[in-house]
Order: structure tokens, then C-alpha cells, then sequence
């Protein structure tokens, strides 16, 4: 099935019209959050969608929406298909119920958007911090992450570093200069 | 056998701690083991050791020049994670790469997969006691290090695909000495056969310990080698075609229960060498139909994608190794997601170690393929 | 040795309380020629595992210190005595300390009562085999102590299960020792080894299929008194480290790993006394090799080859096979070992009572056993020598693995040539 008509087949499960996205690259459907796990339910257990491999959660912070994405991409062994939902939750609190009874993998993956996002998520059984020490503070995949002065008594810059502004470096490489004659 | 024990709740436990130190190469890992005497109640991983921010470092760098830090997402099997993203840029530019290009690309992932097999089976032999595999295989991945070494000037870390293409060409002699490594290399892999594979001991350490079912494999998101042993018959390269695999004829081959029961170690160790005869096929193939070209396709200096997103997948040494990218239409991207083997591979840990022994987990943390830099990135 | 205090009481004329002196005196001496003997096999012992080790990997082993690295072991004795001496904080002190020595103790007093010759034995003691059966399980408290006292968990673990192991493999160790000992009827190392014959078909190995099936149980039980793979879980590298050993360092460790080495060659060496004949030399008997110096070497060389043969055995086979996990191992003993070592023991007492020695059976079924050993050493090698042709040029069978050595190494002789030279050299090869 292409993903349009999964789609679809999900908004009539569901009993609403789904918002579905079609730019460059993968298209993808906005699930609205009071339906997540009801969507993620569907999605997995309907015969003809069985869409049993969670490939990935993660999270996408949209500061300028003041919303926190968070993105499932999900497969189907049996149907060969593959299904992208997205779902918004509000970056100020951001909570978004666990889906970690529908897929185990989802486990591990919410940990970790918890860990960079500080999304959290009610009935994950085990959410805590899974890569960074369980006393970090901040949530360091937000776009306004601004890093601790020391932890633990390590500072994390240099003596006379100076903090350069976010963003990407588009500095032109300085000409190499001609080597004279030794 | 390794039968789920009954524990009383009311006897008490040792907690033991597998320290980030310890000499199976794994890459820094520690485990929390509760065990009662040899028996293991629940070994609870702790990661984060390897975590360098790759994912936040890719929205502070161009597109071309995040490339080198994609080696380092997993060293062993660098190829494949510089192809998997740029196979993600690439699907978002939509730019055609030329031929010669994408069986270059095949060429250098299937050698790489090799290399990281090579690795992997020796850490599972070493980590059960056998040494001499791993020195043999170590010899063994010499030559390919020297065959990637006139390719692209690196051993390890190869940063040798470039979104469009690959950065250097090869040559006959290059491919001559290729040829000559592949007939060397597959009577090898007999005899490691002959050697390790089904030696008694190895086969009763590995046999029906930690089975892992299909549903299991499936629910916890294990890919790769790891699902194909559980009876899952899945490749991305034969499902899923990407690059110049539609032209390729391999087989994929499954676990089948040869000494146990389907989804046990020795099923998962026992893919993996036939997966390195696959991967001789296809080079072998690839180095027949070889054709004349550019080995990059034109792509603009400053690369801004259109909005949007994308996940591409290949299908590397570990699993699928997915890169989720959403860009903005500016010059870096705005969000990047590795989506590694390594990760599900110790989730799953957690929920079958209830019941092993402590030489168990060993056979079953190596058996797994766990790379913590995949795991952590 | 009480002739010889004698002898030199007698020369110097003292009588009474000198004699005992002298008799003290003399045994403190061959005690330390011993020490320093059982020390020089076990030294040499690294270095043989490390250059087989090598040979088995495909890569060379130490060969830089002294010709060959034949000084290897010295230079790592050496280092060893340098180290820090460092005592965990929270370990028990006093048993920390002492562990290492129960267990040097326990190998090393063992090496008294080897039959190197035919003379050449310390002390020929009239219970030789069972004393030193009893004299090795000392180790097994050493190693409980120290595994306890490094106040490590996984120490702990090691040293419990080494204790295990090694109590539980003296079963079929002392089972099998004792069937062959029956065909001999003494004890005494010496007299075990005069009663085989000379040729090798004379062996007690070969004398009915239940003393050659009683060699194999001897080694293994022998090997996983030993701690070696495939039976080293106690020392796991990939688990624990090194399971009792992780916490000492410097001399301490090195009692512990000398030790190790030690009943290694005192393993072989007591296979080699009981299963293979000894020191006893063919066509020549035990009396004619009394009297002779010359034969008494000769013997002494045989003996010495014979062990270090069972030593290359037990090395070779600790880089060819993974480890048993620790109820495998257990199930190895007490299912498969020990019922068969009772088998043997009762059907070598069963064998003697029906089959009187030198009838006709008893010729047929020792000379049958021989023939049947000698078909299995036969089919090895031909299966050794078709693998090497199966290898083809992969093979390199430079045992000795010379390497070409550069005559000014900078990474040697760094030190040794001053900073003029080695500037002259980096320039030649540059």
C-alpha cells in the first residue's frame, strides 16, 4: 500500500481526515496527540497495515512553533510498506503518551527523546536518561540548549575560550600560501 | 542448559558491575548484573559512554562536510554510514548517481561488511575463550585494510562516498589486487570453518543460549544479522533495492536452527560467516560488470536541499542503518537521526538475560554485534 | 641424603648435634637448588607459551631479548620484582599477603619429589605419588584466600569457582593416577618408572586399553587442575578480568603465575612418570643406567624432553579451544570423568586379577593396545601433514620465525648509541 493509502485507512479507522504532508523526500501524516496511541494501536494491529517494525521515534524541536515534532517511521515485514507519522506536542511541557506496550523497541526510543528533547512520556516503564549521566541537566537536542557551566566539577570549556554563536560555519579555507625556495 | 530458573524472591542477589572497562572489545559498555550465584536475575545496561553529540554536531555542519564525522557513527563499518547518508541527501536532492559510481559503492560495502564480519567473529571466539581466531581474522582484515588504504587513504575511518558519488576512482591494478585478495580470501573462510565454527565446545557454549524468537526480534527492532538468525528472512539489499543491488544475485541467508534451536547464538554467529561469502559473490560480480564513467555526479557547491524530510536505510554489517533528515532548505540540516542495529540490539538485552549465566551474557553481548559508538553516537 | 650428611660428617669428624646441623644444612641446599630449578622450568614455560603462541597465531612471539628472546622470561621476572607493590585499600591485609605464597608453596614443594633421573630425585619418598597429589591441593586454599581477600566481587567469583573446579577434578585425577598405580604396586615415583619397561611398547600407557584410556583422564583432569583452557573460567579474561589474580600485581602475581607454569610442567611430568616411562632409556636397564653418569644425563634429557612434550600438548591446546562455561565444566567432571575414572580403576583391578602378567592374553592385549596407539599417533600425523598440503603457501613453517632484524633498530638501541649516531642512521634510511 503507498503511504497515502495507508492513510487513508487509518483516518477511517480512526474516524477523522488526517493531515497528510507530501514535500520533498518522504510524505508523512499528523496524527493528533489525544490519538497517539490509538493511531499507534491501529497502525500495528489491523491486518491489512501491520505495521510491526518501529524503524525509529525521535524527536524534532520547532522552536519557531513553539512545538516539539515527535516522528515515528514504521515498516511492515509481511505488507513491504512504510509509514511515517508525525505528531506535535507543546515544547513548554512536552508529554506524549507511550507507546512502548505497542512496540518494545519503543522502550529505548523514548528514552532517549527524553533525554535530548525532555519529552516525557507516562507509561514508558523505564523512562530515565539513557545516553547522558543521569545528573545532566538540560536537554541538549533543543535548538536553545545552552550548555552548563561545569559538571561535577569539570569545567566544559577551555580557559580563554570564547563561545561562538550558533550556527553553521560558512567561513571561506584561507589560501595556502605558496612555499618559497628552502 | 540455560532453562529460566524459578528464583525465590526472598534469597539474595550480588550485584556485580561489568565496568566500562572490561576486555571484551566491545567498545565502552557497562552492565549492572543481579545474579544469584552464576545465575543472572536481570542485567541492566547502562550506556551513554561513547556519547559525542553527532546528531546535534550535524546541524552545525554543511552537508558535504558532515561527511567525515559520519565514519565515526560506527568506525567498523565506516562504508556503510557514509552511504547511508548520503543516500539520505541524495534522495532529497534527487540527483541520479552515475553507474560506475554505484558499483564502486557496492564494492567498497561489501568489502567493509567483510571487515566488520571479521571483527565480529573474532570478538565472539575471543570472548569464549578461543584466541587464535581473532589473530587469524585480524590477519586476515590486514589486507583489506591495505586494499582500502590505495583506495581512499584511510584504514579505519574512510570518508571515501561523497554525496553524488565517490571521491576517488580506481584503478586496474587496484582491481587486479583486489581479485587476487578474493581468491586468497574465500578458501579462508573454509577454514575458519573447518578451524572454530563447529568446534564442540564453541557449539555447546553458543547453542540454544538466548534464544531470541522472531516476534521478539521484530518487536524489539532487531535488523540485520541479528533478526535474519531469528528466522526472519529480511535484507534491505534484496527487498528493499538500493544503488546497484537490483543487478546483484546473492542469497541471504537465514538462521535455521543448525545446532539448536532458530534465534540462538550459534545461529547468529553461524549468518554471519555465510554472509561473508555472500558479500565475496557480490564483489565478484560487481568487478564483471564494471562500467566506464564519472565517479560523481555534478551536485552545487553551496547544497541546499529543498524542505523536507527523508529516511534511507542500507543494509550494513549490524542491520539497517537508517538516517532520518529533515532539512530546511538552508545549507546545513536541520535535524539528522542514525537509526543503528546496535541500538535495539541492547534493548533486547535487558529482557533475555533473566535466567543466563554470567558467561552467557558474554557470548550473548558478542553474539549480538553491540558496537557502543552505533549505540551512543 | 642421610648418607651423604654422613659421609660428610664422617670426613670432617664431628658426631652428635654437628650431624644434624649438617643434615639441616644439606637439605635447606637441595631445597634451594629445587626452588631455583622448579623456578627456571617455569620461567622458561612463558617464554615457550609465548613463542608457541605466536607460532600458532601467525606472528612471531618475543624474539628480541637475548638470541631468540631466550632471555625473555628473565627480563620479565624483572620487571615483575619492579613493580609496585600495591595492597587494595579495603582487602583483608594478612590473607591478601599470604595467599600467594600458599600457593607457590603448594607447586613448587611438589618439584621435590619429581623423578627428573634416575639419582636426580630430591627426595625418592616412599609415598612419592600420593604426596604429591596431596602437596598440590594446597593451591586450592591460596586461591580461595585470595579471591576473598581482594574484597572484589568478581575475584570472589574466580576464586570460588577455581576452588570448585579444582577440588572436583582431583576425583578423577587421583582415580586415574590410582588404576596405574595398581600395575606397579609401589608408590614411589622412581620404582613406577623402573617397573615399565624401556621401548615405548613397555609404557604402562600401552599396557591394557584401560591404563592408555587412564592417561587421557589423567591430562584432563590434569589441565583443569590447572586452570587452562579449555577449562579457565576462573580467569576468564572477557568476564573477570583476571578472576583471583585482578587485584595483585608485581611479585605477588608472579607467584601466582609462575605457579601456574610450574604445575603445568609438573603435570606433564607426572604423566610422563606414570604413562610414559620416565627416565628410562631403551635397551639399556635400570641397574646399567645406576652406574653410569654418563647414561644418568641421558636419562635426565629423555625425561626433560618427554614433560616439555606434554607441556607443548597443554600450551597448544589452550590456543586452539574456547572455555567451558561453569556448569558444563562441572557436568564434564562429575558425569563424564568420574564414572569413567571408577571404570578404569575397577576394570585395571579386574584385568589384573584375571589376566596374570606374561601369558599369552596378557602379550596379545598389550601389544594390541601398542598397535592400536601406535594407528592413532599415525593417523594424526597424516592428517596434520594433509591439512599442511590443504594450507598450501599460506603455510610458513619457519618455526624459529627469524624476522629480519635491522642492525641499527632505533627502538632497541635508542639509548645505546648516541644522538649523533641515530641521527646518522635516520638519515641512511630516510
Amino acid at each position: 500500500m503507498t503511504p497515502k493509502e495507508i492513510c487513508g485507512k487509518l483516518a477511517d479507522k480512526l474516524g477523522l481526515v488526517l493531515d497528510f504532508k507530501e514535500e520533498a523526500g518522504d510524505p508523512w501524516a499528523s496524527i493528533p496527540t489525544d490519538k497517539w496511541q490509538q493511531a499507534c494501536r491501529i497502525a500495528r494491529e489491523e491486518p491489512e497495515l501491520s505495521l510491526d517494525f518501529l524503524r525509529s521515534l525521535c524527536g524534532v524541536d520547532r522552536p519557531d512553533d513553539g512545538e516539539i515534532e515527535i516522528v515515528v517511521h514504521l515498516f511492515s515485514y509481511k505488507h513491504r510498506h512504510a509509514f511515517v507519522m508525525h505528531t506535535k506536542t507543546d515544547r513548554a511541557a512536552p508529554r506524549l503518551e507511550s507507546v512502548s506496550g505497542i512496540w518494545p523497541a519503543a522502550i529505548w526510543h523514548e528514552r532517549e527523546t527524553f533525554d535530548l528533547f525532555g519529552v516525557d512520556f507516562p507509561g514508558n516503564p523505564d523512562l530515565r536518561r539513557i545516553l547522558l549521566p543521569d545528573d545532566w541537566v538540560g536537554h541538549p537536542l533543543l535548538k536553545d540548549y545552552e550548555e552548563q557551566e561545569s559538571y561535577r566539577g569539570i569545567p566544559t570549556t577551555r580557559p580563554g575560550y570564547e563561545k561562538k554563536p550558533f550556527g553553521p560555519r560558512l567561513k571561506k579555507a584561507k589560501p595556502v600560501p605558496k612555499k618559497e625556495e628552502q | 542448559m540455560t532453562e529460566i530458573l524459578q528464583v525465590a524472591p526472598d534469597r539474595e542477589e550480588l550485584v556485580l558491575n561489568m565496568g566500562p572497562h572490561h576486555p571484551s572489545t566491545h567498545g565502552v559498555l557497562r552492565f549492572v548484573v543481579h545474579t544469584d550465584g552464576e545465575i543472572m536475575r536481570k542485567a541492566v545496561p547502562d550506556v551513554g559512554y561513547l556519547h559525542r553529540g553527532l546528531e546535534k554536531i550535524a546541524e552545525l555542519q554543511t552537508y558535504p562536510g558532515y561527511m567525515p564525522y559520519t565514519d565515526r557513527i560506527n568506525y567498523l563499518e565506516a562504508m556503510f554510514c557514509n552511504m547511508a547518508y548520503a543516500t539520505a541527501v541524495e534522495k532529497l536532492l534527487g540527483t541520479e548517481i552515475p553507474p560506475r559510481a554505484e558499483i564502486l559503492r557496492v564494492i567498497a560495502c561489501e568489502l567493509n561488511r567483510i571487515a566488520s564480519h571479521h571483527i565480529t567473529l573474532g570478538c565472539i571466539t575471543m570472548d569464549l575463550g578461543a584466541f587464535t581466531p581473532f589473530v587469524y581474522l585480524l590477519r586476515e582484515r590486514e589486507k583489506i585494510n591495505d586494499l582500502m588504504e590505495a583506495l581512499c587513504g584511510n584504514r579505519l575511518t574512510f570518508n571515501y562516498m561523497r554525496i553524488g558519488g565517490v571521491s576517488q576512482d580506481v584503478d586496474d591494478k587496484w582491481l587486479k589486487q583486489l581479485e587476487t585478495f578474493l581468491d586468497h580470501f574465500e578458501p579462508v573462510i573454509d577454514e575458519f570453518d573447518k578451524l572454530i565454527s563447529y568446534n564442540e565446545i564453541l557449539v555447546k557454549r553458543m547453542a540454544e543460549v538466548a534464544v531470541i524468537c522472531a516476534e521478539d526480534a521484530v518487536g524489539f527492532g532487531l535488523v540485520g544479522p541479528n533478526l535474519r538468525a531469528s528466522g526472519v528472512d529480511w535484507d534491505v539489499r534484496r527487498d528493499l533495492p538500493y544503488g546497484a543491488y537490483p543487478q546483484m544475485a546473492f542469497q541471504v541467508p537465514v538462521g535455521i536452527g543448525e545446532k539448536g534451536v532458530v534465534g540462538d547464538c550459534f545461529d547468529r554467529f553461524i549468518v554471519r560467516v555465510e554472509e561473508m561469502r555472500q558479500s565475496c559473490k557480490i564483489i565478484r560480480q560487481c568487478l564483471s560488470n564494471l562500467p566506464e564513467g564519472d565517479i560523481k555526479a555534478k551536485v552545487p557547491k553551496m547544497l541546499k536541499p529543498p524542505a523536507g524530510e527523508v529516511y534511507s536505510c542500507v543494509e550494513g554489517a549490524r542491520g539497517e542503518m537508517g538516517v532520518y533528515l529533515v532539512s530546511d532548505g538552508t545549507t546545513s540540516p536541520y535535524r539528522l537521526k542514525w537509526r543503528t542495529g546496535s541500538f535495539a540490539g541492547l534493548s533486547i538485552i535487558e529482557h533475555i538475560s533473566r535466567g543466563l549465566m554470567i558467561a552467557d551474557l558474554v557470548a550473548v553481548i558478542a553474539t549480538l554485534d553491540v558496537i557502543a559508538p552505533e549505540m551512543d553516537r | 641424603m642421610e648418607q651423604l650428611s654422613n659421609y660428610i660428617a664422617d670426613y670432617f669428624e664431628l658426631s652428635g648435634l654437628a650431624r644434624e646441623i649438617i643434615f639441616a644444612v644439606l637439605i635447606l641446599v637441595v631445597a634451594a637448588v629445587v626452588f631455583i630449578v622448579a623456578l627456571t622450568i617455569s620461567g622458561l614455560l612463558t617464554l615457550a607459551e609465548r613463542r608457541v603462541a605466536g607460532r600458532i597465531q601467525s606472528r612471531v612471539g618475543p624474539n628480541r631479548v637475548g638470541p631468540l628472546g631466550l632471555l625473555q622470561w628473565l627480563a620479565d621476572g624483572l620487571k615483575l620484582i619492579m613493580k609496585e607493590d600495591i595492597v587494595p585499600a579495603a582487602s583483608d591485609g594478612p590473607m591478601f599477603r599470604l595467599a600467594p605464597y600458599l600457593v607457590v608453596v603448594g607447586v613448587f614443594a611438589a618439584f621435590v619429589s619429581v623423578p627428573f633421573g634416575q639419582l636426580l630425585i630430591a627426595a625418592d619418598l616412599n609415598v612419592g605419588i600420593i604426596y604429591l597429589l596431596a602437596i598440590t591441593s594446597l593451591v586450592t586454599v591460596g586461591v580461595l584466600m585470595s579471591g576473598w581477600a581482594s574484597n572484589n566481587k568478581w575475584s570472589l567469583l574466580g576464586g570460588i569457582r577455581a576452588a570448585a573446579q579444582i577440588v572436583s577434578y582431583e576425583v578423577p585425577s587421583a582415580l586415574a593416577v590410582l588404576s596405574v598405580v595398581l600395575l606397579s604396586v609401589t608408590l614411589s615415583m622412581s620404582d613406577i618408572i623402573a617397573a615399565q619397561g624401556s621401548w615405548p611398547w613397555a609404557w604402562y600407557l600401552f599396557h591394557n586399553p584401560f591404563a592408555f584410556l587412564a592417561f587421557f583422564l589423567y591430562f584432563t583432569a590434569a589441565i583443569a587442575e590447572g586452570n587452562r583452557t579449555p577449562f579457565d573460567l576462573p580467569e576468564a579474561e572477557s568476564e573477570l578480568v583476571s578472576g583471583y589474580n585482578t587485584e595483585y600485581s608485581g611479585m605477588r602475581f608472579a607467584g601466582f603465575f609462575l605457579g601456574e607454569f610450574a604445575n603445568i610442567y609438573l603435570m606433564s611430568a607426572i604423566a610422563t612418570t606414570l604413562f610414559f616411562g620416565g627416565w628410562q632409556i631403551p635397551t639399556v636397564t635400570p641397574e646399567q643406567q645406576a652406574a653410569s653418569w654418563g647414561l644418568q644425563i641421558i636419562g635426565l634429557l629423555i625425561f626433560v624432553a618427554k614433560a616439555s612434550l606434554g607441556c607443548f600438548v597443554v600450551i597448544w591446546l589452550r590456543w586452539t579451544f574456547p572455555r567451558l562455561r561453569v556448569d558444563q565444566l562441572m557436568s564434564v567432571c562429575y558425569r563424564y570423568l568420574v564414572p569413567l575414572a571408577f571404570l578404569c580403576l575397577l576394570a585395571n583391578a579386574v584385568y589384573l586379577l584375571v589376566v596374570p602378567a606374561g601369558t599369552l592374553i596378557d602379550q596379545i592385549i598389550h601389544y594390541g593396545t601398542a598397535a592400536l596407539g601406535g594407528l592413532v599417533a599415525l593417523i594424526f600425523f597424516w592428517r596434520v601433514l594433509h591439512h599442511i598440503r590443504s594450507v598450501g603457501d599460506r603455510l610458513n613453517l619457519n618455526v624459529l620465525a627469524r624476522g629480519k632484524k635491522l642492525r641499527f633498530d632505533p627502538s632497541i638501541q635508542a639509548r645505546r648509541y648516541g644522538r649523533f649516531r641515530r641521527k646518522k642512521f635516520m638519515k641512511e634510511t630516510n
